[in-house]
């Protein structure tokens, strides 16, 4: 079965509808899948919601699908640095679901591995718990959270064969991974497409049943949020 | 005329809490003055600084020339990595963070309670960011250090009855460091005491300037 696909658009076919919803990997800029998102907001679906743990940042990544308004609900932990995201969601155009990190990335993982709830003591006795089931054991209080199964995930990987075995790189595994396996179909871009055999199978991070369609999303350019650095000691 | 030193700095909070490290641990620093910590450790100490975003052992941030966009800390600055470092997913992340793996978390705050509950996430109608990891973090982290103003730019006290915005968790913080002051708990049933006073700082101030009930 031939995963490759020449572009994202062709990646997405048949796959969008209005009213969908979509899993997102990424932290901040780091590790998104930014041709996928602009095949998304040129195919105009709408009505969209994202499960993603950032909502991009002005016209960077989810923050250009805010733009078009082709969102109608976040599913987020943080959601700073985006002032378009702040004007619409003040002036009630977009709905937000805040969710703690660490239980986004678990509803996501429980969604993937057919988990349809998980009580955790994140957010006991916080605006998170309302409306939630609190249930006591050993003692302590916890909520029950419910997994997340998207129409659609859409993740970006540093390294994958040609069976959609895929490798992330540092940091930009963040939420891909979880999000990989929580979508009915999950499609990936990544840096670069490499021929069966040449990754060792013990540092595989998404094993190819995850992934469905597979395009090569190179050249990026290196976007950054905060550039920290320090001083080379002098001789 | 020599000038008259009162209270902490930020570093010298941030110096403060890096007391309550202990060799081995595995440790988790929130956004602003908890950062400043990692420059406290003592020397000869071994501290392993988690990264929520997927990282244990973050290295300092790196040279001008090794800048890498898939090296980010969770407040989204570039950083490096050390020979001990690992990557991970979120959700290996936060099974850590959950599963009471990690020492020691040092966070921020807008409010403490006397009864250990923080809020630091939110202000209606304000201030509209997100949790971020934080819930996780004061649920999950075996224990919770708030380093904080003791007061708020306005002179309004921090450490306080009851909050009064929205909560990040419910009795949970274990130790509260300020500008003035050091106030502690053994456990989660007992009450706050004052256990350390700031240069030139008195406890007669430091109750003038706080609302919460505390032990003296």
């Amino acid at each position: 079965m031939q995963k490759i696909y020449p572009n994202a658009a062709g990646a997405l076919d048949g796959l969008l509808f209005d009213g969908m919803t979509i899993a997102a990997g990424g932290f901040g800029l780091c590790g998104i899948p930014e041709r996928l998102i602009d095949a998304i907001v040129a195919s105009g679906v709408k009505d969209l919601t994202i499960a993603s743990n950032n909502a991009g940042i002005d016209n960077e990544g989810l923050g250009k699908l805010l733009r078009t308004r082709q969102v109608g609900k976040m599913i987020s932990s943080y959601v700073g640095e985006n002032k378009e995201f702040e004007r619409q969601y003040l002036a009630d155009e977009l709905e937000v679901e805040f969710c703690p990190q660490g239980t986004l990335a678990e509803r996501m993982r429980a969604g993937g591995a057919g988990i349809p709830g998980f009580y955790t003591r994140t957010g006991v006795g916080t605006q998170v718990a309302h409306n939630k089931e609190l249930k006591e054991f050993d003692g302590e209080e916890y909520i029950l959270e419910r997994g997340i199964r998207a129409d659609l995930s859409i993740i970006k990987g540093w390294k994958a064969d040609e069976s959609g075995n895929l490798m992330f790189r540092k940091t930009a595994r963040n939420f891909n991974q979880p999000a990989a396996t929580c979508g009915k179909v999950c499609v990936a871009e990544v840096e670069e497409i490499v021929p069966v055999g040449s990754l060792d199978p013990d540092c595989i991070h998404v094993p190819s049943i995850y992934v469905k369609r597979l395009i090569l999303g190179a050249p990026y350019d290196e976007k950054i949020e905060f550039v920290t650095t320090r001083e080379r000691e002098t001789a | 005329m020599a000038t008259i030193v009162k209270g902490w700095d930020r570093n010298q909070m941030a110096a403060r809490a890096a007391k309550e490290l202990k060799d081995g641990y595995y440790v988790n620093l929130g956004i602003g003055i908890p950062t400043l910590v990692a420059n406290n450790i003592p020397s000869g100490m071994e501290v392993t600084l988690q990264s929520e975003n997927g990282m244990l052992g973050i290295g300092p941030f790196p040279y001008p020339d090794e800048v890498d966009p898939d090296l980010i800390n969770a407040g989204k600055q570039t950083i490096s990595e050390l020979p001990s470092s690992s990557y991970f997913s979120s959700s290996d992340s936060f099974a850590m963070i959950r599963g009471g793996h990690i020492d020691l978390t040092v966070l921020g705050a807008m409010e403490v309670s006397e009864g250990g509950d923080i809020a630091n996430w939110m202000i209606p109608g304000k201030m509209i960011k997100g949790m971020g990891g934080a819930m996780d973090l004061v649920a999950g982290v075996k224990r919770i250090i708030v380093v904080m103003e003791h007061n708020s730019k306005s002179g309004d006290p921090k450490f306080i009855p009851k909050c009064t915005l929205p909560l990040t968790g419910r009795n949970v913080v274990d130790m509260i460091i300020t500008d003035l002051a050091v106030f502690e708990r053994p456990d989660h049933g007992s009450p706050f005491k004052l256990i350390e006073l700031a240069p030139g700082v008195t406890a007669e101030e430091v109750r003038s300037k706080t609302t919460a009930n505390y032990v003296e």
